[in-house]
Parts: structure tokens; sequence; C-alpha cells
């Protein structure tokens, strides 16, 4: 019984170290992107690995995402003979909800988990200790350029996802299965306003940030070897979605 | 100076430094020997602040470099080079860009001065040749060398060298033993160097402690520890299987 006890009172400080720790490195980068932001060189190449590189995993699931919409949407809607409605359907499940998130999604899969890995092997490798003994700062060099750059990126690489979203969505509901053009754009937009894309540029915004935090984090303080970067990945990808999920209800129900 | 006044450094409950006192006197070589597993790389990286004690003192020309702030510990850190054991040059850069990168960022030299700078340093260490190359496509005593290039490039006043030589020919072994001399009478600067060349150290060093047990067992010159009665450095001078040191 008291070994039970010992050890629940053992891994609640542990984690309660490991939450005041990230809290802790989102608050120094935070800090860092204010004071010394880096070279707007490394910030570019960033932007360029962030966001330009997953344009075509975001295009693909983009268009695939709105197409599964038009044929779902298509069904209910019917039932109900508001196949009109379609594109108002698409877009504001796509803009305020599907867009941000989705796109989050990928861009964990694809950039999280390889800024994780870079982080890792640099820290194994003490290239992040060498940064260290010449005075440089490595949040400077390594942190802050991909924090900015995922702030700026995911905005934008939403934006791109609903855009290609909603002409898959027309694709299937209109070329497909014969749902009017004129009805499908001007009933979403009609039924579109500025709160929604805003929520949904907030929220991807917020996303970008989770991204950087958590894989810059898991790989700044990843363990020993190879394994050590490999679990740090993994734990990294895992958090990072998990994190989103949950970050977008709180968010939605704030921006609601 | 470094001074390092009873440091105690364990992880995981197993400790690693016990109670270490040791000076590094100014503008010497000093070389740190000891059994493999000992703390040697440990205690090179609390004195440049990488790792902090669990308890003790370090100071740096009388200056401590525990409890200070970010900007106070990197002002003190501008006095050091270091060359890692594995070198640790930026495996996504250039050799050129590796030895290049310290003058880019910490100083305001024009691009010609810092490929003039980059080439007499790489020339200084006889790699003239490898200046486009990455890290992974030259061999690991290329890779010290250049490490040892970008180490030396801001004429630190204290370079650290971690197992400079570990792992290389005798032939680069030498090279790489005379380059430190060189530079050193050259340069002046305060130099620590961990290493297992026995009896090769003897020659560069000026300076030698024997760390064993979380402790400094002897310091002295090259030519004390080499006459040395003490058990444990008299086995580890000589290699014998048979005294205090345990294989572990």
């Amino acid at each position: 019984m008291f070994a039970a006890i010992q050890s629940i009172g053992h891994y609640t400080l542990g984690f309660m170290r490991e939450l005041g720790r990230m809290g802790g490195f989102l608050f120094y980068s935070c800090y860092m992107i204010v004071r010394r932001p880096g070279s707007p060189l490394y910030i570019l190449k960033q932007i360029k690995f962030i966001g330009a590189k997953s344009l075509f995993v975001i295009c693909l699931t983009a268009a695939f995402t709105g197409m599964v919409l038009g044929l779902q949407g298509y069904y209910t809607l019917a039932k109900f003979g508001s196949e009109g409605l379609l594109g108002t359907a698409v877009a504001l499940s796509l803009i305020r909800e599907l867009g941000p998130v989705l796109s989050a999604l990928m861009v964990t899969g694809r950039a999280g988990s390889a800024i994780t890995a870079e982080i890792g092997i640099m820290r194994i490798s003490e290239q992040i200790d060498a940064l260290e003994t010449m005075a440089l700062d490595p949040f400077k060099y390594l942190i802050t350029p991909k924090f900015i750059a995922a702030m700026l990126a995911l905005p934008l690489l939403c934006a791109i996802f609903d855009v290609v979203g909603i002409y898959g969505g027309w694709l299937v509901g209109v070329k497909l299965l014969g749902v009017n053009p004129g009805a499908y754009f001007y009933e979403m937009e009609k039924a579109v306003v500025w709160r929604d894309v805003s929520s949904g540029i907030a929220k991807s915004f917020s996303f970008g940030i989770i991204i950087a935090w958590i894989s810059c984090y898991k790989g700044y303080f990843s363990g020993h070897g190879a394994e050590g970067v490999s679990r740090a990945t993994t734990e990294s990808v895992v958090m990072t979605s998990v994190l989103i999920l949950v970050w977008d209800y709180f968010l939605t129900s704030i921006l609601l | 100076m470094i001074r390092l006044i009873d440091v105690h450094k364990s992880f995981d409950s197993q400790p690693v430094l016990d109670g270490l006192n040791l000076t590094i006197p100014a503008g010497q070589i000093t070389a740190i020997i000891g059994p493999s597993g000992e703390g040697k790389s440990v205690l090179l990286k609390h004195m440049i602040g990488l790792l902090k004690p669990d308890r003790g003192q370090i100071e740096v020309d009388g200056e401590s470099i525990l409890n200070i702030r970010r900007s106070q510990l990197n002002h003190i850190r501008e006095k050091f080079g270091m060359l890692f054991q594995n070198a640790a040059l930026f495996d996504s850069m250039s050799v050129f860009d590796n030895v290049a990168f310290p003058l880019r960022e910490k100083t305001s030299f024009s691009k010609d001065e810092i490929e003039l700078r980059v080439r007499s340093a790489l020339e200084h260490v006889g790699l003239k040749h490898v200046n486009g190359k990455f890290p992974d496509e030259i061999s690991g005593g290329m890779k010290k060398r250049v490490g040892l290039a970008r180490a030396l490039l801001l004429d630190p006043k204290i370079i650290l060298f971690d197992e400079p030589t570990t792992g290389l020919d005798p032939i680069i072994k030498r090279a790489i033993h005379q380059l430190i001399k060189d530079t050193h009478e050259k340069f002046g600067f305060t130099a620590v160097i961990v290493s297992h060349e026995i009896p090769e150290i003897f020659d560069i060093a000026q300076n030698v402690a024997m760390l064993f047990q979380g402790k400094i067992l002897q310091v002295g010159t090259a030519e004390e520890i080499r006459c040395s009665t003490n058990p444990a450095v008299k086995q580890f001078i000589t290699g014998s299987l048979d005294g205090p040191i345990q294989l572990v």
C-alpha cells in the first residue's frame, strides 16, 4: 500500500516537473522571439521547410477532404431537399474546423517529426553544446526561427487547405452530382462571415505555436542515442496531435 | 585560471565527482588523465558551465560561473574555445561554414576578411582542400582538426580539449599533439586536455592531474606523475591489470 502511494507520488512529481519544464521552455521561446528572433535568413529557411515543402501534402489532403465532404453533404442534404446548401456546408466545415485541424495534423506528421529528430540529433552529437561553448544562445539559431516560421506558415497553409477543399467539394457536388454551380458559391458567400475565417486563422496560428513548442522541446530534451531520438520523435508527434485536438475543443468553445 | 572547489556531481544518484578540488594554472597545458568512465568529460563540461555541480564552486579568473545570469555566463564563455570528443561539427554546414560560423556570428568582419581567416585557420591545421566538404565526407582525424581550427579562430584565452586524439592513427595523433603544442607556444592560452594517451601526453603537458573515484588523486608536473608512487597512478601509467583500479 505504502509502495503504491509512493509510486503515485513519484510519477505525479515527475509529471509536474516535466510540465514546469515545458512551460519554462515555451516562456523562454516567446521571450526570445521578442528579444532576439534570429536572422531573417534562418526564419525564411524554416518557412520554406515548414510551409512550402508541406504544400503538396496539404493540397492532396484538402482535395480529398473536400471531395468526401461533398459526397457526404450531398447525401445528407438531399434527404431534406437542400442540395443547394452544399457549398455552405463544405465551406463552413472546412473554414471553421477541418482546415485548421487537418493542416496542423499534416504539418505535425511531416515537419514536426523532422524538427524533433533534427534537434535531437544535434543534442546527442553535442552540436547544441558547441553553440553554447561559443557563447551563442541555441534558442536564437534553432528554436525561435522555427516558432516564427510555424506561426506564419500554419495560417497560410490553412487558407490554402480551405480553398483547395472548397474546390474538391465543388468537383464532386457540382461536376459529379449535378448541384447548381451558382447555388454552390452564392449560398457559400451568403453564409460564410469574417468571424468564421478569423476563428480558423486564430486556430491555425495557435496550432503553429503548439507544433513548434512540442517538436522543439522534445528534440531539445531528447534522451541518449538513436533510441532516445526515436522515442522523442514518436512522443512529439503523438503529444502534438493530441494537444491540437484538445486545444481545438477549448478554442472552439470560446470562439463559437 | 580555473578553480574547482569541493565539486560534487551525481547522475541518477550515482556520484561521478565527489568533492573534487583542482586548480588549472593560467597559460599552461594541464592534462587530466584517468580510467574511462571516471567523469573526465563531465569535469571538462563543468569548467565551461555546460553542466552544473550539485554542490561546490567553480571559478574562472576569480569569477564564479554558478548562479549567474545567462548573459554573464556567456561573457565568461567568450574566453573559452572547446574541442569536443567527436568534434561536434554542424552536420548541415560545410567545413568552411563550420569554421566561419563563430566569426560570422560574433564579429563584424567583412566577407573577404572571414574567408581569409578561415582559409588560414584551415591551412594551419593542414586542411587546405576540404573547404566545400561536409563533416560526414571527411575522416575522424580531419573532423578533429576542423574542430581545432574552429576552437582557435576567436583567439580564446582558455581551450578545453576533450580526448583530441582518441581513435586516430599514430601519425595523426602525433600531428595533433604537435599542433596543440605549437599553437600553445604561439598564442600562450590556457589548455586543459582530457586524454588517455600515455606517455605521449607527458611530452606536451606541463601539469598532469589524475582523476579517480570522483577526486583528483594527484597533481604534478609530467615528471612527478611519471615517477609517482601512488599505486593507482602507477597502475594507470603502466597499464597494469593488478592494482586498485578494477576493470568494470
